[in-house]
């Protein structure tokens, strides 16, 4: 049976690929830690697939403030995948590589804006080469483009994207956190339908 | 007291008697207001899409597309009493939230927005007395059915009203 829409998807796929975001966000958290030179924890990556207002709640809010990155996935794959960070979290990077502060209330400099484009470029990058190579595909991720916003607003790009597929958006959710802080940031997949039909059947899913 | 309406994305409805409506976040899609000043009736619609002609589907939500969601919204502000010749309309939204991506389907879709917009508003004629659209910023939108008055609110550069 071909995938027509992310509702399809069976309780094993599902599975799989919360294992993808595992393996992904391990990889991830590895590099993250490793520039920052500290402990990174996270949480078991949650699959949902939402609506797109459902998915806005999720995430705190229409209004909430989030630093969004958003990446495009081409190769044998093509989709997004978008880092948001929470304001903490930011503050929590930018702090710890080169010394600023953030808090939301003002715009950031060229400097901080090239930080955390490499620290999300670095993460993205981890992420979707352990998904390559669990999968055995090639995927291609574009440069970091970054909105500091709403998150309603920011999350309106890959909403209107899929609009023509689906009213449901796919998460692949997964949480890091720098416990002392309580630092949060999300990195949501979010595959065209035709790829995760390739992701299924290169791990025998497919039916 | 008056009731604050909230308006989803693909949503819309109408509000009257000093109730505001709001809708919150507005990235590429675009808010459209309409207002009968003398009914002091309101509509609001958060449009996501330029058309409904891309889309074969035939069940596709009418409230999603700039060029048929705002002929619903009218239409409900008729059907409440308002009378068209003194309906005027005010739009925000229709940003570019990223650079474009490498990705042809995504680029200007904020500007296409507004321009279906524009253009429906045309065809039902419909002037617009305001506007505030594109940038690269998101937008929360109130319209006071008290006095048809836009207020439009940012995360960093403050709220301005129309």
């Amino acid at each position: 049976m071909a995938l027509k829409d992310y509702g399809d998807l069976n309780e094993m796929q599902l599975d799989a690929l919360r294992e993808i975001g595992n393996i992904g966000s391990g990889n991830a958290a590895t590099a993250l830690s490793s520039m920052l030179e500290r402990s990174v924890q996270i949480a078991v990556p949650k699959i949902r697939v939402l609506d797109y207002n459902d998915v806005v709640q999720a995430l705190g809010g229409p209004e909430k403030l989030l630093v969004g990155l958003l990446f495009s996935l081409s190769g044998d794959i093509t989709g997004m995948i978008m880092f948001l960070l929470h304001k903490e979290f930011a503050h929590m990077v930018l702090s710890s590589l080169v010394g600023s502060e953030f808090d939301g209330s003002s715009e950031l400099d060229d400097m901080d804006q090239s930080t955390l484009q490499e620290v999300g470029n670095i993460m993205a990058a981890s992420y979707i080469n352990a998904m390559a190579a669990m999968t055995d595909m090639t995927i291609d991720i574009s440069v970091p483009n970054m909105s500091v916003d709403m998150a309603g607003a920011i999350l309106s790009v890959p909403a209107i994207y899929y609009a023509n597929i689906s009213d449901k958006i796919i998460l692949i959710e997964d949480e890091f956190d720098h416990d002392r802080e309580g630092a949060t940031s999300h990195i949501l997949l979010i595959p065209e339908v035709d790829g995760l039909y390739k992701i299924m059947e290169s791990l025998g899913l497919g039916s | 007291m008056s009731k604050t309406i909230v308006i989803g994305i693909s949503d819309l409805n109408i509000a009257t008697n000093g109730d505001v409506l709001v809708t919150y976040a507005l990235g590429s899609c675009v808010g459209i207001c309409l207002y009968d000043p003398v009914s002091k009736i309101a509509g609001l619609s958060h449009i996501m899409l330029p058309t409904i002609k891309d889309f074969k589907d035939p069940n596709a939500q009418k409230e999603k597309y700039a060029d048929t969601a705002i002929e619903i919204l009218l239409n409900k502000m008729l059907a409440a009493g308002a009378l068209r010749i003194r309906i005027r309309a005010k739009i925000a939204g229709g940003a570019q939230m990223f650079a474009p991506v490498n990705n042809t389907s995504l680029a200007g879709i904020g500007e296409r927005n507004i321009i279906a917009v524009k253009n429906e508003l045309a065809r039902l004629k419909i002037p617009i007395t305001a506007e505030d659209t594109g940038k690269n910023y998101g937008r929360t939108l109130f319209l006071d059915s008290n006095d048809g008055s836009m207020k439009i609110k940012s995360v960093n550069k403050g709220e301005w009203v129309y």
